[in-house]
């Protein structure tokens, strides 16, 4: 994962978060993914939501598996740790990282090879465990450093750069989600930064999984005529199911969600998700109904984007363990080593 | 005719053949136990099959008092519950052994053996009589062969029924209803044939405080006292029930008075490659982490032990070893994991092993593996073996010093960062090689990105010749400098020994009966039990202070003898493999026969 220093570029004018931090607190090494990518939005969208959130930079986990998006973790926080994993692996690794110390915040930062083929497994079972994580997929229908062979996401028909086609059906990571109990499931496009960085901010918030499909065409190997990942195809038939607005814990704002068409969720850390529902009686809290609706507008060739669904009521890994509060890091050694005394009592069972 | 038989006090084997799924587990547990508090020095090898009910199942019971408890092949007496296997059970009783058997149905003619004596006990006909329930007809015919063997072997009635008070406390009914089928036995082996047999038991007092445990209990107590506090696994024989004993004693000692809250945190994962994966992650944070798995986990843990190995995080993994290749025999014990382990992964790997002989090392080794994991921040497998893991032995009483604090490893804070000009990940090693780490979520002054993927020793991507190999030879040089810190070897040394003999975990008892064994004869042979990888400097003296050396291990390929050819300067002409891999637990005579055999040629 090569990645070049940025030279840090401060100007007096740049506005400041609550912690007195400017945009730039939050960027990264300078991207060496190719001019144009997707995926270089999508850094930029999760700067912006960071800084927005005034989070401790060092209180952010990134992490990731192996593919362009995977490389992408670098380009962001650089006052965070990073953990550039194996492929497929990034949900186990974050999955025993959050169990460990849930005081962080996790972004595992995926793509379709990555989490729809080699991680499929991984990715269900942390959706199914609930972790605590924002879970993005940079979604690009194509395998990108290893030169353009098909995904899992790639969609029936979709032609690769050379002309062939895709005859296998597609793996879309919004269904399965949605059908193996997710708790927060999004989709958003790379070219619309005004509707990721608040689903990223909502995201965050959620009280577990938050699964966001971002599709990021990949500019060298599937932005052609052909692709239904391009940025041509998503800008033609995006839909959008939801239009959100993120409104943090501290702004009371809670007499003003009573509008029509407008549904509001409270998130599990108090902050608030509001949503501007486009189609009528789109409800984002009905599974069946979301994942009705979702198929219909598939089969008429439609990317249905926005907060699709959110349930802040499934316990996450933590409290379906019944960890502390605090990290199980931080829990003392003499709270964990039950001691000479204990050891001998108990050995009396072994007599 | 009756044959003569040899009588013997306190040293005899038996052969207990059931069906499995038929309870009679808890009826051969409850002998062994009771022989235990008689007592005196005992063993019991649970020898089963992949399989929940129906399948033929043995348990041997040997006694000793000298302390010999390795698995003994010749069996005084036969109790044969199981007519599916009559026939090979009979004829492994030696010469003027005993068969004890249920005569509720004839035995086959062709079964007989002139040269050993039958003892027909009609258990299923008793017990038909006795209980109604057809489930207790079943289960109460093991207690009542349990209670023929209290009184042909003369077993203390008081323990037994003591046992039975401890084990149904509170269950009056059942209780009762297996005293009563205790009796049946008992009272019809008084009866019918002359008890006590030649060979039987007496009280003696060569257990002290000991206590009778299996190797996985021990090993989740080791991960208890050793603070782990992160678990991750996949269920697999016979792995599994070091997580079942690790959970049992969080509910017991982790369970926080005042919060009510869990202080661990137990994940199955969705295959052995998540396992790992989680706990590599948890150790990156900083919590202790272990996950226990058997061969075919190892071979999905590859992947990431490589990682782990190369970005320098600690994970403790237990391997419970079982007989491979390939799915292999899941019940059945072998010792064929050691290359696989010692290299796991691509590329150039090395790993810390360490060896556990018996239950009570599982617990000490346990413990050490956790500091040896941060301290040298790579992962450490403690490889155990399904006969250690899920066999009852009896050692000494585990032992605990109060003062014990884990060696964390070089774990900067926030202050020791604040006085760094610059922190690079893997830079300013110590004198063993390791590099300070950092954890998350402490200061954004530590803060690097892991990577599996080629680094410098600044933690930068690098794919420069000379700034790669700066970081792999340093690793190199971290993992021979274990050597010292892992438990060094067990030696026992005569004088004048041509020949050495060199082995390592659960088949040390057997091997050193055998040299006490060979002694006897005028083969006098130096001891030396490997107990971590890698090799300290003493175990390569040994191999070259003997002509050669006799390398006994469970496995085909000789791989601690590969091991060892390629790990120290020992000529390979000095290593003699003594190898038995049938997946049966190694028995001296085994051990004598091999080495008597290659000494003659």
């Amino acid at each position: 994962m090569p990645s070049i220093a940025k030279p840090i570029a401060t100007h007096p004018s740049l506005q400041r978060n609550e912690l007195g931090l400017t945009i730039r607190d939050y960027e990264g090494s300078m991207s060496t993914l190719c001019a144009g990518c997707g995926h270089d939005s999508v850094t930029a969208a999760v700067v912006r939501a960071l800084w927005e959130m005034s989070l401790q930079p060092h209180m952010l986990a990134k992490m990731s598996g192996i593919g362009c998006s995977s490389k992408t973790p670098a380009y962001f926080v650089n006052g965070a740790h990073g953990f550039n994993s194996a492929h497929g692996r990034m949900p186990t690794i974050t999955t025993g990282a959050a169990a460990a110390n849930r005081e962080l915040t996790y972004i595992g930062v995926s793509g379709d090879g990555d989490s729809l083929s080699i991680g499929i497994g991984h990715m269900c079972h942390a959706i199914r465990r609930n972790v605590k994580m924002v879970y993005l997929i940079e979604n690009n229908g194509v395998y990108g450093l290893t030169k353009g062979q098909f995904s899992a996401s790639a969609d029936v028909g979709s032609k690769s750069k050379r002309g062939e086609a895709n005859r296998m059906s597609p793996i879309d990571p919004v269904m399965l989600a949605l059908s193996i109990g997710a708790t927060f499931v999004a989709r958003s496009f790379s070219g619309d930064k005004e509707q990721l960085v608040p689903i990223l901010k909502a995201a965050f918030a959620h009280r577990g999984l938050a699964l966001v499909d971002v599709v990021s065409p990949c500019v060298t190997f599937n932005d052609h005529e052909g692709s239904t990942k391009s940025y041509l195809y998503t800008r033609r038939h995006e839909a959008r199911a939801t239009e959100s607005d993120y409104v943090p814990k501290a702004t009371e704002i809670l007499a003003e969600l009573n509008g029509d068409g407008v549904t509001s969720v409270t998130m599990h850390d108090g902050s608030v998700l509001r949503f501007r529902t486009v189609p009528a009686g789109y409800d984002p809290t009905d599974r069946q109904r979301v994942m009705a609706y979702l198929q219909e507008r598939q089969a008429k060739g439609e990317v249905v984007t926005g907060v699709l669904y959110l349930d802040e009521t499934v316990p996450d890994l933590h409290e379906m363990n019944n960890t502390p509060e605090i990290p199980l890091t931080e829990v003392a050694y003499e709270k964990l080593c039950p001691g000479a005394e204990a050891l001998n009592k108990l050995q009396e069972e072994y007599r | 005719m009756q044959p003569n038989s040899s009588g013997s006090v306190n040293d005899f084997a038996i052969k207990l053949a059931n069906v499995n799924g038929t309870g009679s587990a808890s009826a051969n547990g409850l002998l062994m136990q009771a022989i235990f508090r008689m007592g005196i020095p005992v063993s019991g090898k649970n020898l089963f099959p992949s399989n929940i009910q129906g399948l033929p199942t043995w348990y041997e019971i040997r006694v000793n008092d000298e302390g010999h408890t390795a698995r003994a092949i010749n069996y005084d007496l036969m109790v044969a519950m199981n007519s599916q296997t009559y026939g090979r059970d009979i004829k492994e009783v030696r010469q003027g052994g005993y068969v004890l058997y249920d005569s509720s149905w004839p035995l086959d003619k062709s079964l007989y053996r002139d040269d050993v004596n039958f003892m027909p006990i009609p258990f299923a006909q008793m017990c038909n009589e006795r209980f109604k329930d057809a489930r207790a007809r079943t289960l109460m015919k093991n207690v009542a062969y349990a209670g023929a063997l209290v009184a042909t072997l003369e077993i203390d009635m008081h323990t037994v029924e003591a046992l039975l008070d401890e084990r149904f406390a509170g269950k009056k009914a059942l209780r009762d209803s297996n005293l009563q089928a205790l009796k049946i036995g008992y009272d019809y082996a008084k009866e019918h044939f002359n008890c006590p047999l030649p060979f039987h038991l007496q009280p003696m007092d060569a257990n002290g405080d000991k206590v009778l445990i299996d190797g996985n209990t021990a090993t989740a107590l080791g991960c208890v006292y050793a603070g782990a506090t992160v678990a991750a696994w996949y269920p697999i024989t016979p792995a599994t029930s070091v997580m079942d004993a690790f959970k049992e004693f969080c509910e017991k000692y982790r369970r926080d008075p005042e919060t009510e809250r869990n202080n661990y945190c137990i994940i199955q994962a969705e295959d052995e490659l998540a396992a790992i994966g989680m706990v590599i992650g948890a150790s990156w944070n900083g919590a202790r982490a272990f996950t226990s798995t058997a061969g075919p986990g190892i071979s999905l843990m590859n992947e990431l032990l490589g990682l782990a190995y190369y970005s320098e995080i600690p994970a403790v993994v237990i391997d419970v070893q079982r007989v491979g290749p390939s799915t292999g025999m899941p019940t059945r014990t072998q010792q064929a994991d050691l290359l696989s382990c010692a290299y796991a992964s691509h590329g150039d790997t090395k790993h810390i092993l360490l060896f556990p002989a018996n239950p009570a090392e599982c617990f000490e080794f346990a413990v050490k593996s956790f500091d040896l994991a941060e301290r040298f921040q790579t992962p450490v497998i403690m490889m155990s073996d399904l006969d250690i893991g899920m066999n009852d032995w009896v050692v000494p009483r585990l032992t605990w010093d109060d003062s014990y604090r884990p060696d964390r490893g070089r774990v900067l804070n926030e202050a020791d960062l604040k006085e760094m000009p610059k922190y690079f990940r893997y830079s300013n090693e110590d004198e063993n090689f390791v590099a300070p780490r950092t954890l998350p979520g402490v200061a954004a002054k530590g803060a690097y990105v892991t990577r599996g993927s080629g680094h410098n020793k600044f933690g930068g991507y690098t794919e420069t010749p000379s700034e790669y190999q700066e970081v792999l030879d340093r690793l190199a040089k971290k993992h021979a400098a274990a050597a010292d810190f892992v438990p060094g070897p067990k030696m026992q040394m005569v004088d004048k020994a041509q020949y050495g003999v060199v082995t390592l975990g659960g088949c040390d008892l057997a091997v050193r009966e055998a040299i006490g064994a060979l002694a006897e004869q005028g083969i006098n042979l130096d001891y030396q039990r490997v107990c971590g990888f890698p090799f300290a400097n003493s175990i390569e003296t040994f191999l070259n202070q003997h002509e050669y050396n006799f390398v006994v291990e469970q496995n085909r390929d000789g791989q601690l003898s590969s091991l060892l050819t390629l790990e120290t300067g020992v000529e390979k002409k000095k290593i003699r493999p003594v190898l038995f891999y049938g997946g049966f637990p190694l028995s001296a005579s085994q051990v004598v026969e091999a080495i008597q055999g290659q000494l003659e040629k």
